[in-house]
This record gives structure tokens, sequence and C-alpha cells, in this order.
């Protein structure tokens, strides 16, 4: 029984977040996800992470770089088709809103029948001028093209519960990574004569962000080694539900208190806290929304599930 | 990582599981909860038990008695214990928890030969004396005083939130021995047996209508300067040595006890909103285990991360979200305690925010010693 990192776990997230750091600063972030930069995830491994022999355990830690940089994309849903295509996976129900589909190698279509590959460019969809995220352009489409039948070998639904997983490692680095901006804030902006953190009602706010945050990163840590002892230890569901669950309102009430803590500098588009706050909503909406895992965890402790 | 316990742990679990098993099978009823003399006898009885089987101060060295179980057997220990439903701590809980550990950093060879074989054994049990009236949040400004006579000190002054006062042989006890000295230098931390002339012990009623504490009144009480753990007016370092314990690991049966009462709240039928906030509770109980894991991780490494500040305040807030939750669920049916173990869980659980460090007291100390954030101005003394 071991839930801290490795040496090797230990390497690895320090090159992937040395990576990120060269790579991908903030104002690349700000310019979206394009194909350059989906070349150069997948030169770095991140989208065959499992081909490549990588346990589930460390693909949460990679992921978890990732939101700590808030690099922009549909990173899970490239790294779960694994073959180092850069894909959105997109369900055929209304309504249809498919991310980053100018940028995407690939479509990954899932539909009662199963999963199908649609070339990206045969769909018909409108942009939205807008996105909420400004980093990940939105297109609307009214139906899907037929594809190509793509079997990966794999249930959906095991398929799912990865997808849940990596997200919520991926939102588990946005909860870090704003704290982390939050209490730098704190100690240095200066209000009535001291720095604000200083005060009480800054400091608390602080704390609660680090607590959300270490509370996540242990569920999200024990579901990427669940997931690697799946077939042999019963409740992956379970653990995956309380993962993504905590790490998605970890990302959303810390965006929103960093926010308050940066004041007035929170609300503008200048500061990055807007950035990692919107991606958390995005984030909320894929592979099961806080709202829906809670009630999954609750049909699962009442024996429903 | 890795979730899976080792061989060696597994059977540990599978001896320790069999134990349970037999012991519980005649294990009288536990008496109700007003019956202390009852009470002091159940749980010091099971004490016992554990102590003729081997596992009684399991987290204490091999040489003071204890089994010198690793972090990782602990945890095995407090889930199978728990599984089962065997008796929690009880009165032993100062002993073996706070005061035995403290002697065995701290104390005397002498102190230590007096005291720990009778804790571990469930002979001796032990009540805790450090908050006053004037001294809660902030411990450090405690005012009962010690006056040194010879190689006694007389001792004057009240307190209060006594765990287990009413029924125990000995108190560990934090008293001011230097009063011109600034509040945290001025402090010592002292062996009380409880039957000395001028100790008078009261019960406290809480809102549960009756608890485990006690106010505790002091008249000229006369101690042998023997009985100090520590230096004269070191006490202050010698009680983070015993509180050290309290924020750290001692919420891991409290854990493993609400993650069961979860499944019990499970079979009351409930609206929909209520289960998703059910779900909730099962995901940070969940998670704080996850965390109590990692935290034992990493002791094994030898380093800390900030698992160990985070989870009393967590659990904590937590549990008290439960606790209220379990009332919304009962609806009427919540308007009585007798046994039911789900309404006195929300009186309980009013307590967990301001016990052993209120809430705001733990987010100062995440936020200054932790995040590096910088101090309050400084409090006027």
């Amino acid at each position: 029984m071991d839930l801290d990192l490795s040496d090797d776990q230990v390497a690895l997230r320090d090159g992937i977040a040395s990576m990120l750091a060269a790579r991908v600063p903030m104002d690349r972030v700000r310019s979206g996800f394009d194909r350059a930069l989906a070349a150069e995830l997948a030169d770095a491994g991140v989208f065959t992470l499992r081909r490549d022999g990588f346990a589930w355990a460390d693909a949460v830690v990679v992921f978890e770089q990732l939101g700590r940089a808030c690099v922009p994309g549909p990173l899970v849903d490239s790294t779960l088709l694994g073959d180092g295509r850069s894909a959105c996976l997109v369900s055929d129900q209304e309504p249809i809103w498919i991310e980053c589909l100018d940028a995407v190698d690939v479509l990954v279509v899932w539909r009662a029948a199963g999963l199908e590959c649609v070339v990206p460019g045969a769909v018909t969809a409108d942009t939205s001028p807008w996105p909420l995220d400004p980093a990940t352009p939105m297109a609307r489409a009214r139906s899907l093209p037929a594809g190509v039948p793509l079997d990966l070998g794999r249930d959906i639904r095991e398929l799912v519960v990865a997808g849940a997983a990596l997200t919520a490692a991926y939102q588990l680095g946005l909860a870090d990574r704003v704290a982390e901006m939050a209490v730098a804030y704190a100690r240095e902006r200066v209000q009535f004569d001291r720095p604000i953190g200083s005060f009480q009602a800054i400091k608390h706010i602080c704390a609660d962000m680090l607590v959300r945050t270490e509370v996540a990163r242990a569920a999200v840590y024990a579901a990427g080694a669940h997931l690697d002892e799946r077939a042999t230890l019963p409740g992956i569901e379970r653990s995956v539900n309380g993962a993504k669950l905590l790490a998605g309102e970890a990302a959303i009430a810390n965006g929103k208190a960093a926010t308050q803590v940066y004041g007035g500098m929170g609300y503008t588009w200048e500061v990055d806290v807007h950035l990692y706050l919107k991606r958390a909503w995005l984030l909320d909406t894929r592979f099961g929304s806080v709202d829906r895992h809670a009630a999954d965890l609750a049909d699962v402790v009442r024996g429903r599930r | 990582m890795e979730l899976r316990y080792s061989d060696d742990d597994e059977a540990f679990r599978a001896e320790l599981r069999t134990w349970v098993d037999a012991a519980l099978a005649d294990l009288a009823p536990q008496p109700p909860r007003d019956a202390w003399d009852e009470r002091r006898k159940w749980d010091t009885d099971w004490q016992r038990r554990l102590f003729d089987a081997g596992y009684a101060g399991l987290h204490w060295p091999k040489e003071y008695g204890g089994r010198g179980a690793s972090p990782t057997e602990q945890l095995i220990f407090y889930e199978e214990t728990a599984r089962a439903r065997a008796p929690y701590v009880g009165v032993n809980f100062v002993g073996t928890l706070h005061a035995g550990p403290t002697l065995i950093e701290e104390g005397t060879d002498e102190q230590k030969r007096d005291h720990l074989p009778k804790i571990l054994r469930g002979d001796e049990v032990w009540c805790q004396g450090f908050s006053e009236p004037g001294a809660g949040s902030d411990l450090a400004s405690l005012r009962t005083r010690a006056e040194r006579d010879g190689d006694h000190y007389v001792l004057n002054g009240q307190k209060i939130w006594c765990s287990f006062g009413q029924v125990a042989d000995v108190g560990e006890f934090l008293v001011r021995t230097d009063p011109d000295a600034p509040k945290h230098k001025g402090i010592s931390w002292l062996i009380l047996p409880m039957d000395l002339p001028g100790i008078e012990v009261r019960p406290l009623r809480t809102v549960l209508g009756s608890s485990e504490f006690a106010e505790v009144f002091l008249t000229d009480v006369r101690v042998p300067v023997a009985n100090r753990v520590g230096a004269e007016n070191d006490g202050w370092r010698v009680t983070n040595v015993t509180l050290k314990y309290e924020r750290g690991t001692a919420f891991v049966s409290e854990l493993v006890d609400a993650m069961r009462l979860c499944e019990d709240l499970a079979r009351v039928s409930m609206e929909e909103p209520l289960a998703a906030e059910l779900g909730h509770c099962v995901a940070e109980f969940d998670a704080l285990w996850s965390l109590t894991k990692r935290n034992v991780s990493q002791a094994a490494r030898g380093t800390t991360g900030a698992g160990a500040m985070v989870i009393k305040l967590a659990y904590s807030e937590a549990r008290q979200r439960f606790g209220e939750l379990c009332l919304r669920v009962l609806g009427r049916d919540g308007l009585h305690i007798d046994d039911n173990e789900l309404v006195e869980e929300r009186l309980r659980t009013l307590s967990l925010t301001i016990a052993a460090g209120a809430s705001q007291i733990q987010r100062n100390i995440i936020g200054e010693r932790l995040l590096g954030l910088p101090r309050e101005p400084r409090t006027l003394n």
C-alpha cells in the first residue's frame, strides 16, 4: 500500500512540468489548441501514454501537470484514443457541441451501437463566436455523418471511467495552480498598509483552497492506482465517482475563491484566473458532472448500482 | 502508487480479524451512556483483552510494552476493529493516545515505569486538564497556578473540558509555574493523581445531555515536583508533543466509523437531492481515508506532506455536514435521540469544529505554516 509518488513518478511529473513551462506558457494557452500544439504534445508522448507502457497511476500524474499549466484542447479524449492522433470524443445525443473541431485529427463519435471515427472536415457545424472558455473553440452540429466503426478493444463504460479519472486529474492541477496563484497574490498585494494575506478573512479562503486540493489529490491518486488494479479490486466506479466529484468541485471552488482574493484584478481578462475557472466549468461537463457523480455515488452506497 | 497491502500486512489483518471476531462473540452489552462506573469497566476490560492478545499500545515502541506496529498495521487495526464494530478506545483515550506517548518521549524512567504498563493493561485511566474557562483557543494563556513549596507544587485554579474526569485515576495537567514569563514560557506539564485532597470533579453537561467531559476545581492541591514531565516552564513544548498526535492521526477510527454511518443512513429512504448530498459525504470520507493512507505512505518515506495538517480541518467539517444531513433525512423521526445514533450524530458533530483546535485556528495554522502567509498583526499581550 503506497499512495505517495514513486521516484519514477516524481521524475515523470518534473519532466512534463518543465516541458510545459518551456513550451506552453500562458500566452500560448490563451491562443488556444492548434495543430502545432497537438503535434508537440503527441511528440512528448502525452497521447500515447498507455501504448508506451505507462500505468494509469502515471497518467494521472501527467494530467495533473497539464491542468496546472492550463493546456487547452481535448487532451483526455486524445489519450483515450491512444494512437497519437488528436481526437475529440462526442456523443450523438443532442445538443452536439464539439470542442476544437478545426484542430483535431479525428472525431470519435459515441453512438448507441458503439464508437465510430468521423473525419472532422465532413461535419457541418456552426462555430460559436464567443465560447465560454476562450482557449476552447466550440462548434454546434445538428447531426453527425456516418463514420468508420472503431474498436478500442475495451467496453465503452471502461473508457468513460478512465476518461473521468484523467479529467479529474487535470481538474486537480487547475485547482492546485490557481490556489498557488492566489496565495502568491495574497502575500504581495498590500491594502491597509499590510499584505492582504495577513488578514484572516483572506488567509482562511487560501487555507480552504489548500484543503480542497489535498483532499482531491488523495482521491485522484487513489482512483489512478485503482484503475491499474480494477480487474482484481472491486469498486472502481466508486473510486472514480469520488475523484471526479471532488476534483471538479475543487477546481471550480478554487477558481471562484482565487477570483475573490484577486479582487478587481480577478475580474479582468488580463489576469489568468478566469482561464482556470472557465476550464474548470468546461470540464465539469465532460465524463460526468459533480452532480452526476454525487447521484451515482448515492446509488452505489444504496446498493442500486 | 499501489493500493494493495503487502502479504505481511494481509497476514496481520487475517490474524487480527480472527481474534476480533472471537473476542466480540462474548462481549458484554455496552452500558448506558450515563453509567460512568460501568462504562469505565467495559472500556478497560476491552483494553485488558487487547493487552492480553498483544494489540494494546499498537503504536508504542516494544521496549515500553507496545507492539511497535508499522503505520500501515495501525491503519489495518482501525479498519478491522471498526468493520467488526469493536469497542472504541473510550476512557482509555487520554492514557493510550495522549499521555502515554508523551511519557514515552518526555517522561523520566520512573514516570514511565509507574504509568506505562498500567495504561496498557487498562489498570489506569487518565483525564486531560488543559483548557480553562479563560483559555480555549488561546490555550497558552492558562492561569491555573502552581507555586513551588519545597519538593511540591501547590495548585490553585479551574480546568474545563477534562475528558473522562469523572472516572480518571490520573490527569495530564498544564499549570503556570512562572506568571512573570511570556505566556508560552511559564507553563509546566504535570501528572496529577486525581485522588489528592483539594480536587473537586463536576461532570459537565453538554448539548448531548451528558458527556465524557468534566470541570475540575483545584484548591491548594499539593503535587510532588517529581510529577513534572519535562523541565519546569518547558510545558508548552511538551504539550506540542502531546497535541502532535491529536492533530495527526487521531481521527482514523472516527473516519472509519463515519463511513459505517454513511451505510446506515443509506438504508433510510430519502429524496434524491438528499441522496446526492449523501454521495458527496461518501466521496469526502473515502478521500480522507485515501489521504490518511497517503500520510502513512509519506511517513514511511520519512517525508511529511500537507496531509496531516489538512485532515483535522477537512474531517471535522465533512463530518459536521454529514451530521446535519442525518437530521434532514430523518425528518420528524429525528426528534428523539434515545438510541438513535444518527440523531446523536447531529449533536455530537457540533463539537468537532471546536475541539482540539477550532476550524478557524486550523485555518490560521495552515495559512501561516503551510502557505507562508504573513502572521496577523500582533495582538495585545
